[in-house]
Order: structure tokens, then sequence, then C-alpha cells
């Protein structure tokens, strides 16, 4: 390989690249209401959607656009921010934590969010008429409590290293799922609708979840991408970092509340779903190169598309509704599987 | 001129400081070596100067103590086992070295590419530019590291060990890379290293630790003599003389 002097190979995010990963997530999007919408006639509904970008007359009834706007849409559109959420999110928490194992609930989110939707499903009656259900909010706050507990705590143990704090979520998780369990065990007549929480879904009608959790997600994607120079100095090291004039404890703060945030809001619409936000941006990785300001732009948009496929697969690969967590599961692992075959043989 | 005044600097890492009351000074241009046996309290005292371990007494640069952000531009560090990143590449870890000259949230711009390229070829690292760090063999990637540090461009270096790892060649070629840059910038370095003839050779000014004091400081050829060598590293040495008059310190077997 000969090389004349030409520009060194930085890695940076081509504006190609962002409109190619775009342009397939809109055909993710576009896919999956179209073909989700099977009894509608897939011909049909594409006549709907052109319709609404022409401006021209649908060949749907009104009641009939009402399912592809209050139903489909908004379902494939939140799963999409809950995948952009979560990939992010994971992709910050392993950059923070040096650690490719690392995700997004990994601090307390997913257990503290876990508790707080079992003390909500048993001790609050089904109420309605509240703009936010108590469910989604108890999740919200919980997961975020979860995180601030072990932040405080790996605070008080010393140190702002990131092994301290990562014992500290440890401990917190531990703690907070004893307190799940000691509650669940009391009411044994809840785990169901608990266990079917945990396991994650977009069940949703209307656009009210998406404009909730939109503005969380949308402040964090900006803060993360943001930081994502900073996250590249921070994966030096502490003294390193701090050597190149930047302040490591501070730097991580902002980022992990950057992502507790957006994982907060996912979960509080679409409780807990797995396996997003460690396998999508390791294999943006694999394709695109670790520098944190490649993976996590492209994390955002590649967890978007995963998931509305994943959302895609739980609504119709069979006659009932799968769990959206085992669908993530199930079809992500083979297919990281392939992508790291495939890729370790061509890296240099 | 003088670059770097050290009075009465004490550090550690818990209650009791490893590195006791030294001070020091190192003219602008000139290259100090810290030498002294393992555990002495070199590496802690780099850091010291850095500003990366709780440190008493005063650090002064330029006669002044500098902010953090504008210590990183004056002040550059390799530690002695950095951390390498595994899955950057050799441009992008060196870019990272441009870090204390951008806003916090800026990107890099031309000027600061064609440093680093620039640097890449000083260390002759061109043909790595776009390998993977954890692809590297153990001097390229010293060689980098370094890299990284100069690519921040600063006036004073803290080199923790530059040599080590590399082969007699390339460690020349590094020092004498590091002389020139002196010469030609006004560079000023300080840096510990265990090959005490290269020591005596490139720096101007040696400091002997041991056991976190000061035991010896001064020319080269007036600190290392057989005596301290034996009293402070437990060495059996014979101090020979090149051509120009540099000390080379050989080991000696002890007779059995
Ligand atoms: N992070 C740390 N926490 C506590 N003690 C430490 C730490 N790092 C070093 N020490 C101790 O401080 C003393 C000085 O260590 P230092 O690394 O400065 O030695 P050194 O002179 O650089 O040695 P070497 O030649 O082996 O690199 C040693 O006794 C060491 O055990
Ligand atoms: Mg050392």
């Amino acid at each position: 390989m000969l090389r004349t002097r030409s520009r060194p190979p930085t890695t940076r995010l081509r504006p190609r690249t962002v409109v190619v990963a775009l342009l397939v997530l809109l055909a993710a999007m576009v896919f999956a209401v179209v073909a989700g919408s099977g009894e509608l006639g897939w011909q049909r509904v594409l006549g709907e959607l052109a319709a609404q970008v022409t401006g021209g007359t649908s060949p749907l009834s009104e009641r009939e656009a009402a399912i592809v706007w209050e139903l489909r849409a908004p379902r494939v559109l939140l799963a999409g921010l809950v995948g952009a959420a979560l990939a992010g999110a994971g992709a910050a928490f392993q950059g923070v934590f040096r650690n490719p194992l690392a995700d997004p609930y990994l601090l307390g989110a997913a257990a503290g969010a876990g508790m707080a939707a079992t003390i909500v499903v048993v001790f609050v009656p089904a109420v309605t008429g509240w703009l936010i259900g108590p469910l989604p909010l108890a999740a919200f706050a919980g997961a975020l409590g979860g995180v601030g507990l072990s932040w405080l705590l790996g605070r008080s143990a010393g140190g702002s290293g990131t092994a301290t704090l990562l014992l500290a979520g440890v401990a917190v998780t531990a703690f907070l799922t004893a307190i799940q369990t000691f509650v669940q065990q009391l009411n044994t007549d809840t785990i169901k609708q608990v266990y079917t929480w945990t396991l994650g879904g977009l069940n949703v009608t209307g656009w009210r979840d998406l404009w909730l959790a939109l503005p969380y997600v949308a402040v964090a994607a900006v803060v993360l991408c943001g930081c994502a120079r900073l996250l590249d100095v921070l994966t030096l090291g502490d003294a390193e970092a701090a050597s190149l004039g930047i302040r490591p404890g501070r730097v991580r703060l902002v980022l992990l509340a950057a992502a507790s945030l957006a994982t907060a809001a996912a979960v509080a619409v679409s409780g807990l779903i797995g396996f997003v936000g460690i396998v999508v941006p390791h294999i943006v990785r694999l394709l695109a190169g670790a520098s944190y300001r490649v993976v996590l732009p492209l994390s955002l948009i590649g967890g978007a598309v995963f998931l509305v496929l994943a959302d895609f697969v739980a609504r119709t690969a069979l006659p009932g509704e799968l769990p959206l967590g085992v669908v993530t599961a199930f079809a992500g692992a083979p297919f990281f599987a392939m992508v790291l075959r495939t890729s370790r043989g061509r890296t240099p | 001129m003088t670059e770097l005044r050290l009075r009465n600097v004490s550090a550690g890492y818990g209650a009791k400081p490893v590195v006791r009351d030294v001070s020091a000074e190192v003219s602008s241009g000139g290259w100090f070596a810290i030498v002294g046996p393992n555990g002495a309290g070199k590496s802690t005292l780099l850091k010291a100067i850095a500003g990366l371990v709780p440190c008493q007494g005063t650090v002064e640069l330029d006669g002044k103590t500098p902010p953090r952000k504008e210590k990183a531009r004056v002040l550059g560090y390799a530690p002695q086992n950095p951390v390498l990143p595994e899955g950057l590449t050799v441009t992008d870890y060196v870019l990272l070295g441009r870090t204390p000259h951008l806003g916090l949230l800026a990107r890099e711009s031309a000027t600061d590419v064609s440093i680093v390229e620039d640097t890449l070829e000083r260390l002759d690292l061109s043909a790595l530019a776009g390998r993977k760090l954890r692809t590297l063999s153990g001097g390229e990637q010293q060689r980098t590291v370094l890299a990284r540090v100069l690519a921040q461009r600063t006036s004073l270096l803290l080199l923790d060990e530059p040599t080590t790892g590399l082969d007699v060649g390339h460690a020349q070629a590094l020092l004498e890379r590091l002389d020139l840059l002196r010469r030609e910038d006004g560079t000023t370095v300080v840096s510990t290293l265990h090959d005490l003839t290269f020591a005596a050779q490139y720096a101007d000014e040696l400091l002997l630790l041991d056991g976190g004091e000061v035991a010896a400081s001064g020319k080269p050829a007036e600190v290392l003599t057989p005596q301290r060598l034996r009293d402070h590293y437990a060495a059996e040495t014979e101090v020979l003389h090149t051509r120009e008059g540099h000390p080379v310190v050989a080991p000696i077997r002890r007779p059995t």
C-alpha cells in the first residue's frame, strides 16, 4: 500500500453517510407503515401517503385513514424515537465506562423503572383522564431516580473513577430489584401485568406518547452529539484527558445525565427493551469506525431503523403481538453475529 | 529564562506524600532528566508538574500558575503506560492532541489536520496513518503517543520513559528528534529516563530521586558516579566516557 502525501485519513462523519442513513430510515418507516397495514391493501396506503405529500385525493376512507394516521404512523415514529434513544444512550455509556458491554440500564435505570412500575401497578388504582398515565410517569421518575442514586452512592464511596460508579450501579440495581420482587411476591396477581411491561412494547394509540418523549430524546441527542469529541478524549483515560485540559468527571456527568434522560423517556413509553443499546452501537463501530463522532450520530439513526423493523416484526410475525424485547434479542443476536463474522476478516 | 520552577513540591496519592520537598529550575530550551530507581517517585513528580495528582508547594510555568485549559496549551504530558483506545486510527488518536486548542464543542480545522500530518511525518509514522492502534507494534505505539503529545504544540514536554520498548536505533532517533525540536523551537523537555547513558548524553541537567527525595542534581557527569549508583541503585557500575566526553554507565558483572 503506497500512499502519496494526501489528506490523512481522519474518521469524520461525511454528509453523504448521514443522508444515506436517513434515507434508509425513511424507507424503513414507510415500509413499516405501508406493509404493517396489510388489511387496507398496500397500494391504497401508499396512495394515501402520496396524497398527504402531494395534496392529491386519497384512496382511503376517513376511517381507514385514521387507522394509518392514528395507529400506524405514531407507533412507527415512536419506535424510531425509542430506538434512537436507547442506541444513542448505549453508545454514550460504552464510551463513558470504556466498556463494550455497558448498556443504558447499567446504572439502575431499568431497576428503578421496574420498581416504580411495579409499585404503581400494585398500589395505584387504574385512573383515567390523566394527561400522562401513572405508569409512564413512575417509570420515568424511577429510571432517573435509579441513576441518580447510583451517582450519589458512587460519589460518596469516593473517587470520580468509573469503576466505583459501576459498582454503585450494581448495588442500586440489586437493592431496587429486591424491593420490586418483594412487592410482587406479596401481590402475585399482578405479576403478569408487570412482566408484560418489563418485556417492552409500543402499544400506543395516537400521538401523545411521541410528543411526551420527543423533547427529552431530542435534547439528549443534541448534547450527546455535541460531546462526541469529548467522549473520544475520555477514552484516553482520566489522566491523559485531564492533561489535555478536560475535566473528565464533569464531562462524564453531562454525558450520563443526557443518556439517562433519553433512556428514562424511552422506558416510560415502551417498557424495558433490551439489546438495542448494545447491538446497534457495535454494528456501527464495525461498519464505520470507533470514533464517537461517527458512532453517536449513526447509532441514533441506526437504533431508529432497528427498532422500527423490530416493532414491525413484533406486530406482524404472529397473529397475536410479540413482546418487542423478545424480538430485538431474537433478531438482533444473529444479525450481530453475522456482522461480527464478516467484518473481523476485513479490518486491517 | 526560566520555563519551569518547582518550589518545595510534595506530592502523593493518599495521606503520605510519595515525593517530598523537590525544588528545581529548568531553563527554557533545556533538557531536564529525572532518574532514580524503580518506585523512587519519578512518574509521580511528573504527574505533579502536570497537575494530575494532589500536590503541595508551587509549580510555576514561565513564572505563572496557569489554569487547566491554558496549562494544556503550554504543557504536554505522555504517561509511562498510556491508554490506547484500541479502535481508533493513528490519525484520529493524534488529532486528540489538538483538544486544548479547540473550543469545547468545536471541530478541528484544516490547520489542525495539517499539524497532525506534519507531526506524523516527523516521527516517521505517515505510512501508519490509517492503521488501528491495536494493530501497531509496541514501539510504533510508543511513537504514536509521542506524536499525540507533539501535536499539542506545547513549549514544555513532560515525557515519562519515552524510550521504553524502543530498539536502540529508534530510541536514538526519538531522542535526536526531541533534541532537534529543542534547538529549533526552543521546546523544553522534562523526561524520566531509565537508560542513564542516554540520559547523560541528551540531558543538560539530571535530578536523581531516591525514596521520593532529591539525592543529587546537576550536570550528568557530576551526578553519575559509581558511588551514587551503588548507594541508590544498588548497582555495580563503571562510568566510562565517550570520545565526546559523555559518561557511559556500564554495569559490571559481580565476581562470583
Ligand atoms: N496510584 C498510586 N496509588 C498509590 N501509590 C502509588 C500509585 N502510583 C505509584 N504509587 C507508589 O508511589 C511510589 C512512586 O511511584 P512512581 O510511579 O512515581 O515511581 P517511579 O519512580 O516512576 O518508578 P518506575 O521507575 O518503576 O517507573 C511507589 O512506591 C508506588 O508504589
Ligand atoms: Mg515511573
